[in-house]
C-alpha cells in the first residue's frame, strides 16, 4: 500500500527532474513521462482509499494554496480592507471586496503562510479577537452596501492566547454569529483547508456551506479529540475517524450543501482548477440566493440553523 | 479540583463535584476536609459552613437555590441525544449519555423551568456540569432555543445559568452548529424586547461562552467560575506563554470589560431579583 511519505519523494522527484528538463534543456523527456505516470498511478491508488487521518494532513499541507492565492484566483480586482477600529489589523483573517462575474461582494478568508516564516506571520492562520472584530466589521459593511458576503475558512481555530482572552475572544466570535447570522444579504462559506471549531463557524454560518474534497470540518482537532477522550495521542487516526471531519461525511449530515471536487492529488497539484471549481460553485449559489426575495433568504437561513443537530423525542412522556 | 483561592482569606477554596453522592447524608468538603451534613449544606447553598467554599451544585440543587419556593414547573421537553456519528471513544456515546442520566436524573446536560425569582416570572435554563461537562450537543441547543422561544411567548425574561466545558465532541460538527442556532433564535428575545440574563458558574467555557453565553443582555459571574475560551494547557502548549495568576477568573473577566457583576453564590437570587425589579418597571402593563 502506498503511504505518504513515498507519494511525497516522488512528487519531489518529478519536480526537480521537470526544472531540469524545462530549465536546463536536459533530455529526461522520457524518463520524466514514465515518472509522471508512475506518480499517477500511485497517487489514484493513494486517494482511492483515504482515511480521515490522511484527509487531515492534506487539509492542513502548507503546498496548499492560501487564502489570498485562492481569493486572487477567484475572484476579480480584490481590494484589501485592513484593521478593527479599535487596536490593530489582525494578518490571519483578512477581507475586502472583490468582483465575481462582475458583481461587488464581500469576501472573508483566513490566511495561512507557505513557509516557516510566513506562518509564523500570520500565525498559522489562527485569529484573534481582532481578526474577528475585522470580520464583523466587514460583515456588516455588506449588509449596509447590499453586497453579498463570501468566506474561505481555513483555520485551525482562534487564537488561544493571554491577549486573545483578555481581549474577549470567545465574546467577539459570538458576535461574528449574531452579525453574519442577520445579514439581510446571501451569505456564501467554503471550507478550503482546514475548518477548525468556533474560529470556523464565526464567519462560515452561512446560507450555503462548500467544501473542497479534501477539506476537514471539525469542532476540535483530532489531537484535542485524542488527549481529551481517548487519554492517548496514539488514538489520533481514531479520533479523526470518530469525529466525522470529511466533506463526505458531512454532506451526508447535511452540515454542507456540496464538496467540491479537488484535482488528483489535492488542491495544491493544480491551484488554477481548483480556483476555477470554487468560482464556478461560488457563481451557482450566488445566483440561486440572490434570486430569493429577502423574507425567503432569511427564512430558509432561520430553519436551517433552527432545525440543526440530532435528538430524538422520548416516548412515554409529556 | 482547586477552583479559586480567596486571596483575602489567604487559603484555596475547593469545589467539590457531589454527584456519585446524590444520596449521602454526609459530605466531605474538600477544601477543608471537615465532615458537613447535607440538609444543612443546602440550606448554606452548597456553601460550606466550616470554611466558605463552593461545592458543585446540580442543575436541580441551583434551580432551588435560585427560584422562590414551589414556583419552578419543570418545562424540560422530553428530548434525548441521538448519536449522529456512531461515536466510539473509550465508550459509545448512547452509554455514556445513559450513564449521564442516570447520575444526574436529567435527559441532557440542561434543565428549563417555569419559575418566579423574587416574584417575577422567569424561563430559566440551568446546565449542569455533571453530565458530560456540560457540553452542548444537540439536545442542550435544541432546550437552550425552546427555553428562549417560551420566554418570548409568555413575555417573561430568560435566565440561563451556563456551566459547560464547551461544545459536545461526541455529536461532531453538529454540536459547533448548536452555537448559531442558539444565537439565531436569541435573535427572537432582542425582537421582542425580551431581557436576557445570564449567570456564569463553574466553568463557562469554549463554544457556549462563544456563542449564546456573550450575548446576553446583563452577564453575572458567581465568585469562583473559570471563564474563557481556551483551556490554560491548550494555551500554554500553543503559546509557551505563562499564565497570568488570576487567568480566567471571574475577577479577570470583570476587570477586562466581560461581565457587569461578579456576586458570591449566596447573593445571586437576591441579585437576580433586583434586577428584575428595576426591568419589570421598565414594562408597561406587566
Amino acid at each position: 500500500m502506498v503511504d505518504e511519505a513515498t507519494l511525497k519523494a516522488l512528487e519531489e522527484k518529478v519536480a526537480e527532474l521537470k526544472r531540469l528538463v524545462e530549465q536546463d534543456g536536459l533530455a529526461l523527456e522520457n524518463e520524466l513521462a514514465l515518472l509522471e505516470q508512475r506518480l499517477e498511478e500511485l497517487r489514484r491508488e493513494y486517494f482511492a482509499r483515504l482515511s480521515d487521518w490522511d484527509r487531515v494532513k492534506l487539509a492542513r499541507d502548507p503546498r496548499r494554496p492560501t487564502g489570498i492565492e485562492l481569493v486572487e484566483m477567484v475572484f476579480d480586482d480584490f481590494y484589501e480592507l485592513r484593521g478593527d477600529r479599535l487596536l490593530r489589523d489582525d494578518p490571519a483573517l483578512r477581507g475586502g471586496m472583490a468582483k465575481l462575474s462582475g458583481k461587488p461582494l464581500v469576501v472573508l478568508f483566513h490566511q495561512k503562510g507557505k513557509t516557516l516564516e510566513e506562518q509564523k506571520r500570520y500565525r498559522f492562520g489562527m485569529a484573534g479577537p481582532a481578526g474577528y472584530r475585522k470580520a464583523v466589521r466587514l460583515m456588516e459593511l455588506a449588509g449596509r452596501l447590499r453586497l453579498p458576503l463570501v468566506s474561505l475558512v481555513d483555520t485551525p481555530g482562534a487564537y488561544p492566547g493571554v491577549e486573545a482572552e483578555s481581549h474577549n475572544i470567545a465574546g467577539t466570535i459570538a458576535q461574528c454569529l449574531q452579525t453574519m447570522l442577520g445579514l439581510p444579504v446571501p451569505t456564501v462559506a467554503v471550507i478550503v483547508g482546514e475548518g477548525g471549531s468556533g474560529g470556523a463557524v464565526a464567519i462560515a454560518c452561512a446560507d450555503r456551506v462548500l467544501m473542497l474534497e479534501y477539506a476537514i470540518y471539525s469542532v476540535i482537532s483530532p489531537e484535542g479529540a485524542a488527549a481529551i477522550l481517548w487519554k492517548d495521542q496514539k488514538a489520533v487516526p481514531k479520533a479523526a475517524e470518530a469525529l466525522g471531519l470529511s466533506a463526505p461525511k458531512l454532506k451526508e449530515l447535511g452540515v454542507i450543501d456540496e464538496v467540491l471536487p479537488e484535482p488528483l492529488g489535492g488542491a495544491h497539484s493544480d491551484p488554477q482548477a481548483t480556483a476555477a471549481t470554487i468560482r464556478a460553485a461560488l457563481e451557482k449559489h450566488l445566483a440561486e440566493l440572490s434570486s430569493l426575495p429577502l423574507d425567503k433568504l432569511l427564512q430558509l437561513r432561520y430553519k436551517r440553523y433552527r432545525d440543526a443537530g440530532s435528538y430524538r423525542e422520548l416516548e412515554g412522556r409529556s | 479540583m482547586p477552583i479559586w483561592k480567596d486571596e483575602k482569606k489567604g487559603k484555596r477554596d475547593y469545589v467539590e463535584v457531589t454527584p456519585s453522592r446524590a444520596r449521602d447524608l454526609w459530605l466531605r468538603c474538600q477544601s477543608c476536609g471537615e465532615l458537613v451534613f447535607r440538609k444543612k449544606l443546602a440550606q448554606n447553598n452548597y456553601i460550606c459552613p466550616h470554611c466558605g467554599a463552593y461545592f458543585f451544585l446540580s442543575a436541580q440543587e441551583r434551580i432551588a437555590s435560585l427560584v422562590d419556593e414551589g414556583s419552578a414547573v419543570d418545562v424540560t421537553a422530553p428530548l434525548v441525544a441521538g448519536d449522529p456519528l456512531g461515536f466510539v471513544d473509550r465508550k459509545p456515546y448512547p452509554e455514556r449519555v445513559k450513564e449521564a442520566q442516570r447520575e444526574t436524573g436529567l435527559l441532557d446536560a440542561v434543565a428549563v423551568v417555569e419559575a418566579e425569582i423574587g416574584g417575577h416570572p422567569v424561563v430559566l435554563a440551568v446546565m449542569d456540569f455533571r453530565f458530560i461537562g456540560g457540553s452542548m450537543g444537540s439536545v442542550v441547543g435544541e432546550q437552550l432555543c425552546l427555553a428562549m422561544e417560551r420566554a418570548v411567548e409568555r413575555r417573561v425574561p430568560f435566565v440561563l445559568v451556563t456551566a459547560s466545558g464547551g461544545a459536545r465532541v461526541q455529536e461532531g460538527v453538529l454540536s459547533l452548529m448548536q452555537m448559531p442556532k442558539t444565537v439565531l433564535v436569541r435573535r427572537k428575545l432582542a425582537e421582542a424586547g425580551i431581557p436576557y440574563i445570564a449567570v456564569f458558574t463553574y466553568p463557562t467555557t469554549g463554544g457556549v461562552l462563544a456563542s449564546i453565553a456573550s450575548l446576553a443582555d446583563i452577564t453575572l459571574a458567581e465568585r469562583g467560575t473559570r471563564i474563557g475560551f481556551a483551556g490554560p494547557r491548550v494555551i500554554e502548549q500553543t503559546t509557551k506563554e505563562r499564565l497570568p495568576p488570576n487567568f480566567q477568573t471571574e475577577d479577570f473577566a470583570l476587570a477586562h470589560g466581560m461581565v457587569d457583576q461578579v456576586v458570591p453564590r449566596e447573593a445571586l437570587k437576591e441579585e437576580l431579583s433586583r434586577i428584575l425589579a428595576i426591568l419589570d418597571g421598565g414594562r408597561d402593563g406587566g
